[in-house]
């Protein structure tokens, strides 16, 4: 049998590992899974035999096998008490097949492992340091807490009194132990910090990862070496202003493995202090300047730098100086360096806005890189770049990366661009342009909100009803398969259609449209397969609407209602049904029912709302239907928030536009006019609070609910005065860590003497836990006078529940 | 620190595994699982870099073998890099011209490579030349133990 084994193999004359290269070639070559097996079963039959008999010089050979077949992933534990036994053999390459195999085949969590503990013991004070190395590496590769604490004090003797070799060893065995069990960091803090006295690399190396460790897990520890600060900036200088030394360079850059930490401590050490970063400062700008970045090494230590200076106390210009590095990197031909760059600007894009704006272009650019990395870091800084300084400029490009973006980022950048487009929309055409755009462009990958929001913010923007109807009628023309857009446009032609016929608009061309034409478009989408059901409801209840915005054809959209009525899908078929109802039983109330709907108020999505006059009819069959109540004039917007608590920097801002408006329950997703007001919950009334009391006016105020963070309540105003009280306006102030979001008020108005009442919902979240206080400013008109007045509530009642 | 460093070649196929903190074996197989998937799906040039939960997943491809290690938050994923190329550097220096077969067929020279090179996770020699110089005296020690008495020993040491 020729024994071919050796390919570039190293050229030793005598390999005893013979018989493992040669198992190793014959599973190689087998030719199926099957095959395979078979040979691995004899094989592993044959060690579990030899591991039986007694010793016979052959046992490391076996283990080793045992190991290879192990990394090929077939079972192996029959070889953990192999492992022990051979690790305690004194011979050399048993131990160290031995210890491989417990790294490789014992972890903390078999029992066998507490096993070794004794021979690791042993093996920490052999003569040879090549058996101290393999206990030492062991120990710190799957060493318990158990065995850790037990052996603890002698890995601290190694640590002094050793040779670097060894030294260096024990001090990566400490850190391994101090993560085990953080207590020991006491145990191990002394010897720590004279190694930092040695001039070895890996011993120097070793400290530092060891100090790192223990400053991270105990403050006081931290505070200790906050004085080894100078000793470790000499380190660096030397480092850094040494010549050539051809063992420790890397491209031009010596030791870059223990500058990077170095630098890494000396953020911990500088962090949230002065004297500290003061003391580094002069260094920092020094490595900075001097490292040179064309490589890989260089940049690795740049990089460490950067990040240093930006999370120390340092000066202006040091910081500067480290943005502009970041810069640099973004120009890096290296996809690496580009992308580590991007991920450290993301870190400081808050901090540090304005200097990372400044290289806001090279950015974008980097949107059209080909690497999916890369595309995703630049999409996250971009977003969080936006301002309302760059919206314009900025949105074209995050449309223009959306067209082309990988699909796994598409809902992402959609969810990305909505709020950008909300926070910082130039105007209300903008705004509702690049929401169109987005969903022509990927409105399969937006969020469900997307379709009521664009729909709110429609109605909110009156002007450009005729634009919107004429926009979203071409695009529904052009393509019904997205279906949050074919929604939003259907509801649009349905809400508007009146304006599309007129065929006259400012903003952009207006197209000659039939009634015809735009019942076939309506239809087309009622029929098409691509349709969701969702979207058919949108597209008959629009179809419904247009009953009362066109002339002529009438009929056609009573024919389409009746069949409808039949129709297997349940929603569509009762929507039909009631629609018909409308034609005929009702019909003196169907311009009524199917006119115009009022600006849809944003904060209140699905709001039922308590004041609406005529309440529920109860109808034959199972339809229910409500009068509307007619909106008033929306009146001037109400300012909810002031900081009335002092002077504060930016007010805590409003949910979108809210209105004194006892609007009529409008669900947001389906435009459903018939929306049941049935659903009043009666609740066991909770414990309120009178707040204010003045004028007959009485203001109480209730707890709804209660959370760690949060809490909402309800203001309830009452009048006991002859006359009505008009014009009913609350205004609230909260401490500035706390976020406050008025509902809309069931009403302005509080009729007389007690019979009736106007409630407001408030929303309070309070993340950081500040203690609850609240200013409410109460305004109203009372016979003629107009009266004003602040009250402060300082605590708040319990909830109900 | 790094959590763990393994070694497949481009058909997934595990040269190497090593784990840094304990880990139950079938978590093991899914990691590996997945890590060979993610970094076998990557184009030629693409960045190095990867996230996956909340690790930084740092790999490089050399020849045949794709070396791949699992870091800590905190770390930097350039000198991840640099240490990667160091031990590929060790392997080459020892082996002679490393290939991947080298590892097949010794890979528990592989593995004592590796561990005078990282400790718990962590570099434990900077220098080349100190790291190479333990292996060849650990290895020599080795073969000294194994020789019948009697073996002219010129013969079984390597010319360094």
């Amino acid at each position: 049998m020729v024994m071919n084994i050796s390919m570039s193999c190293s050229t030793r004359a005598m390999s005893p590992s013979v018989r493992l290269q040669e198992m190793i070639r014959v599973i190689r070559g087998a030719r199926t899974q099957g095959e395979e097996r078979g040979v691995i079963q004899r094989e592993c039959a044959a060690i579990r035999a030899q591991f039986r008999q007694a010793d016979n010089g052959t046992r490391s050979h076996n283990l080793a096998k045992l190991l290879y077949v192990h990394m090929l992933g077939y079972p192996a534990h029959f070889g953990q008490m192999e492992c022990v036994r051979l690790i305690a053999s004194p011979r050399y390459n048993e131990k160290r097949v031995g210890y491989l195999g417990a790294m490789m085949l014992l972890d903390e969590k078999q029992d066998a492992s507490l096993l070794i503990t004794n021979s690791i013991k042993n093996d920490l004070s052999h003569n040879s340091q090549y058996v101290q190395s393999l206990a030492l590496c062991t120990l710190a590769c799957m060493g318990s807490a158990e065995m850790c604490r037990d052996l603890a004090p002698e890995i601290d003797r190694l640590l002094r009194a050793s040779n670097s070799y060894i030294k260096k060893k024990a001090a990566l065995c400490a850190v391994h132990i101090v993560r085990k069990v953080p207590d020991l960091g006491e145990l191990f803090t002394p010897a720590a910090r004279s190694l930092l006295c040695e001039k070895n690399h890996g011993v120097l190396h070793g400290a530092v990862v060891l100090i790192t460790e223990l400053c991270e897990r105990n403050p006081d520890t931290l505070e200790q070496f906050r004085k080894v600060v100078p000793e470790l900036v000499q380190i660096m200088k030397g480092l850094v202003m040494s010549g050539y030394s051809p063992e420790h360079n890397v491209a031009g850059i010596s030791d870059p493995f223990l500058q990077v930490r170095i630098l890494r401590l000396l953020r911990i050490l500088g962090r949230n202090n002065d004297t500290a970063s003061d003391a580094m400062n002069d260094l920092l700008a020094q490595v900075a300047t001097n490292t040179d970045s064309s490589k890989t090494a260089g940049s690795a230590v740049l990089y460490e730098t950067v990040l240093t200076v930006m999370d120390i106390k340092s000066e202006s210009g040091l910081r500067v100086l480290a943005v502009n590095i970041l810069g640099r990197f973004l120009l890096n031909n290296d996809r690496n360096i580009r992308y580590i760059s991007m991920t450290s600007l993301q870190k400081i894009v808050q901090t540090d806005h304005n200097a990372v704006q400044r290289h806001r272009g090279t950015i974008v650019d980097c949107l059209k890189d080909q690497d999916a990395s890369v595309k995703r870091r630049a999409l996250e800084l971009s977003l969080a770049l936006v301002s309302a300084v760059n919206i314009r400029s900025l949105m074209k490009e995050l449309l223009l990366f959306l067209s082309s973006c990988p699909p796994e980022l598409r809902a992402h950048t959609t969810s990305g661009i909505f709020n950008a487009a909300e926070r910082y929309a130039p105007s209300q055409r903008w705004h509702i342009d690049t929401i169109l755009h987005v969903l022509t462009t990927a409105g399969g990958d937006v969020r469900d909100e997307t379709v009521p929001n664009l729909i709110q913010l429609i109605t909110t923007a009156t002007e450009l009803h005729c634009y919107t109807v004429h926009k979203l009628y071409r695009a529904l023309i052009t393509d019904i398969s997205v279906q949050s857009l074919v929604q939003v446009a259907c509801w649009c032609i349905g809400e508007y259609g009146d304006l599309l016929l007129r065929g006259e608009c400012e903003e952009t061309e207006p197209v000659q449209v039939t009634e015809d034409d735009v019942l076939d478009a309506l239809e087309t989408v009622l029929q098409s397969h691509m349709s969701s059901p969702a979207t058919r409801g949108f597209a008959l209840t629009a179809t419904m609407k247009l009953s009362t915005r066109i002339t002529h054809n009438v009929d056609r959209i009573r024919s389409i209602v009746s069949i409808y009525g039949s129709c297997i899908d349940v929603e569509l078929q009762q929507r039909a049904v009631e629609y018909n109802a409308l034609f005929k039983k009702y019909d003196h109330m169907r311009a009524a029912v199917l006119e115009r709907m009022p600006v849809i108020d944003k904060s209140s999505p699905g709001h039922t709302n308590g004041e609406s006059a005529g309440g529920i009819k109860e109808l034959e069959q199972t339809k229910l239907t409500q009068e509307v109540v007619l909106p008033k004039d929306p009146g001037n917007q109400v300012c909810d928030l002031l900081d009335l608590l002092g002077g504060s920097g930016e007010p805590v801002p409003s949910s979108g536009l809210s209105h004194t408006v006892p609007g009529p329950a409008t669900s947001t997703s389906g435009g459903d006019l018939l929306d049941l007001l049935g659903g009043l919950d009666v609740s066991p009334a909770p414990p309120s609070v009178k707040v204010y009391e003045k004028n007959g006016v009485t203001l109480k105020l209730q707890t709804d609910s209660q959370t760690d963070t949060g809490m909402t309540i309800t203001l309830t105003a009452t009048n006991s005065t002859d006359g009505d009280i008009t014009s009913l306006t609350l205004q609230a102030a909260v401490p500035k860590s706390v976020q406050l979001q008025m509902k809309a008020p069931s009403g302005d108005v509080i009729p007389a003497r007690g019979l009736g009442l106007v409630t407001q919902t408030v929303l309070l979240n309070n993340p950081n836990k500040v203690s609850l206080k609240m200013r409410v400013r109460v305004c109203y008109s009372s016979q003629g006078a107009v009266c004003q007045d602040t009250v402060q509530i300082d605590s708040f009642p319990s909830p109900a529940w | 620190m790094m959590r763990f460093l393994l070694l497949f070649s481009r058909q997934g196929k595990l040269r190497l595994q090593k784990w840094f903190t304990p880990i139950p074996e079938r978590e093991k197989k899914k990691i590996v699982r997945d890590m060979t998937t993610m970094v076998l799906a990557r184009k030629p040039r693409s960045c190095n870099f990867l996230h996956w939960k909340d690790l930084k997943i740092v790999y490089k491809r050399y020849a045949s073998l794709y070396f791949c290690c699992g870091l800590d938050a905190e770390e930097n994923e350039l000198i991840a890099l640099e240490m990667l190329h160091r031990y590929v550097e060790l392997l080459d220096k020892y082996f002679g011209n490393v290939c991947e077969l080298d590892i097949i067929f010794n890979f528990e020279k592989a593995y004592f490579i590796l561990d005078e090179f990282l400790l718990g996770g962590e570099i434990q020699e900077t220098s080349k030349q100190v790291v190479s110089r333990a292996i060849e005296a650990s290895d020599m020690l080795q073969e000294v133990r194994c020789c019948p008495v009697g073996t002219d020993l010129r013969s079984v040491f390597p010319s360094s």
